[in-house]
């Protein structure tokens, strides 16, 4: 039985479609990423899945319950992890714990030993009596994430947990989620990040415009939807070598004054390269992949 | 009685800036009440066969009740629901909306009583009640805090920014203090004003109140109650439909 699965889900705001027939599973202890850029329906589809609205159609089963019908039985089981943090800002570390490990019907004397663990985890031991404005944002989120595991959840629902954050806060923030997973813990998380996800992700769906696009393992996807090398070239003279990379490399792409060629093997269009032209050779990525599929136009 | 836990939240926070709220709460409406009732009950012979100051308690306790009652449920809970987001956190919990509001709304009429009862103990201490039929003021002073936290949620969970709370308080609060018997008997008015006052819930707290303070039971308490009763339950069933329509999109 998949910890998380949707069926034909869809979700509209007045005329627009934001959500049109998903389909998902996620399977438990697996790290799940829906990728997709802005306003491509992942956090409309977590809050489906969460059953804090209701879906126009289709069914969604979340840890065995369905959902919005027994939302709240699964909640129960499940810890969430927003895009922005709603920390409480008049409480003090220690209390946004216990009021919020309250809203599941523990007393203060059941959270009250787990306090330590949590805060060991999320690398704030001896903060128990900070103030929430005297954390950085790193600190923050990272409360947030204990906040998100004070019921023990079996599954964690991720929304952007590192969007703002500095590279060590972001690096924190994957070694507790890949300890996560480790203690068996189901994780759905939504990035826009293209390295988190390919790093975090057993399996990932980029999603655009209410769809999902394209499914599978980061290296699956890369494999099935792009060619394997990327020569990134720009500097004097990038028209013209466009021209002449046409013929030696199956894909060419130009944006902006940047052109873009992917193939199996570069050799040749190394050897071409001559002159003012600057480049860079790399292994294609998922980001190449997501670029492809959802188109380089900026999404607002 | 999930909403409990929506409650205790709010009273942490106040427990923990209590002096500050208490102020607020309490110096205002008391300052008020002794200023008035000592300055301008020194001018004015008895009314309704009271001192001034103790018609003007009764009038004082209700209105201070619901200042407290629609500024915790409107201003607090607008900073709670928009601003920190704590509704949000709290619906990734196993608690739905339903609950919050309900928190929300007993929380706001606690808080509410807390000053409409700090009030009467006050009056008490001062000697403006003469007998102990004054502590049915206590939950009369509750009814009217639910009241006017139903119908504050209400404009809470409408409201698109700060702005819109200003129009219920300069259009319907500071109107209906004036015409609600607070400071003058409601009776004086013209016809049509009275004949507005009783169909709005301040007057009928006011009226259940004034006659404990006098020292007898309020004729017509159960229609008054019944007044009040039915804002609290139709404000608390609004304020969830509108909660519920705010939180699906």
């Amino acid at each position: 039985m998949s910890a998380l699965a949707a069926r034909a889900l869809r979700k509209s705001y007045g005329a627009t479609e934001v959500v049109c027939g998903i389909d998902l599973a996620v399977e438990p202890g697996e790290c799940f990423g829906l990728l997709g850029p802005n306003g491509a329906g992942k956090t409309t589809t977590l809050k489906l899945c969460l059953g804090l609205i209701e879906p126009d159609a289709g069914d969604v089963e979340l840890l065995g319950e369905p959902v919005p019908r027994r939302a709240r039985q699964a909640r129960m089981r499940v810890g969430v992890v927003p895009q922005f943090d709603n920390l409480d800002p008049d409480f003090t570390v220690e209390e946004n714990l216990i009021v919020y490990g309250r809203y599941f019907g523990f007393s203060e004397q059941a959270i009250r030993p787990r306090i330590s663990t949590l805060l060991e985890f999320a690398g704030l031991t001896g903060r128990e009596g900070a103030k929430i404005m005297t954390l950085s944002g790193g600190m923050k989120r990272r409360l947030t994430l204990a906040r998100a595991l004070v019921n023990d959840p079996q599954l964690v629902f991720m929304d952007e947990p590192t969007t703002g954050l500095d590279p060590q806060a972001r690096h924190l923030i994957w070694e507790r989620l890949r300890r996560l997973t480790q203690e068996g813990k189901t994780l759905v998380l939504t990035t826009h990040f293209m390295e988190e996800a390919e790093r975090l992700c057993d399996r990932l769906a980029i999603m655009d415009r209410g769809r999902i696009i394209a499914q599978g393992t980061p290296r699956a996807l890369i494999a099935e939807h792009i060619e394997p090398q990327v020569l990134e070239v720009h500097g004097n003279g990038y028209e013209s070598w466009a021209e002449r990379a046409k013929a030696l490399a199956p894909r060419v792409e130009r944006v902006g004054d940047t052109v873009y060629a992917y193939g199996d093997d570069v050799e040749p269009l190394l050897k071409s390269i001559s002159g003012d032209l600057s480049y860079l050779h790399r292994r294609a990525s998922l980001e190449d992949v997501f670029l492809k599929l959802t188109g380089r136009d900026l999404r607002d | 009685m999930r909403w409990v836990s929506v409650w205790r939240r709010n009273m942490l926070v106040w427990r923990k800036l209590i002096a500050a709220a208490m102020l607020s709460n309490l110096a205002d409406p008391l300052i008020m009440l002794f200023g008035l009732g000592y300055g301008l009950g020194a001018l004015l012979p008895s009314i309704e066969g009271m001192s001034y100051i103790a018609f003007f308690a009764a009038g004082q306790l209700c209105t201070a009740t619901m200042f407290t009652a629609s500024f915790e449920s409107m201003f607090s809970g607008f900073a709670r629901m928009h601003g920190q987001k704590t509704w949000d956190a709290i619906l990734y919990a196993p608690l739905t909306i339903d609950d919050i509001v309900t928190g929300e709304i007993v929380w706001a009429a606690s808080k509410a009583w807390l000053t409409g009862s700090t009030i009467l103990g006050v009056a008490g201490l001062f000697g403006l009640a003469s007998s102990w039929w004054v502590l049915l003021a206590l939950p009369a002073a509750f009814l009217v805090g639910l009241a006017f936290s139903a119908v504050g949620l209400i404009m809470c969970v409408l409201a698109k920014g700060w702005d819109f709370f200003s129009f219920y308080m300069t259009l319907v609060m500071t109107p209906m203090m004036m015409i609600s018997g607070v400071f003058f008997p409601a009776e004086q008015l013209p016809a049509p004003l009275l004949a507005i006052a009783k169909v709005l819930p301040l007057y009928h707290g006011v009226q259940i109140v004034r006659p404990l303070v006098a020292g007898g039971p309020p004729p017509d308490l159960w229609l008054h109650a019944g007044v009040l009763l039915a804002y609290a339950a139709a404000g608390y069933a609004l304020a969830i439909h509108f909660a519920r329509r705010r939180f699906s999109s």
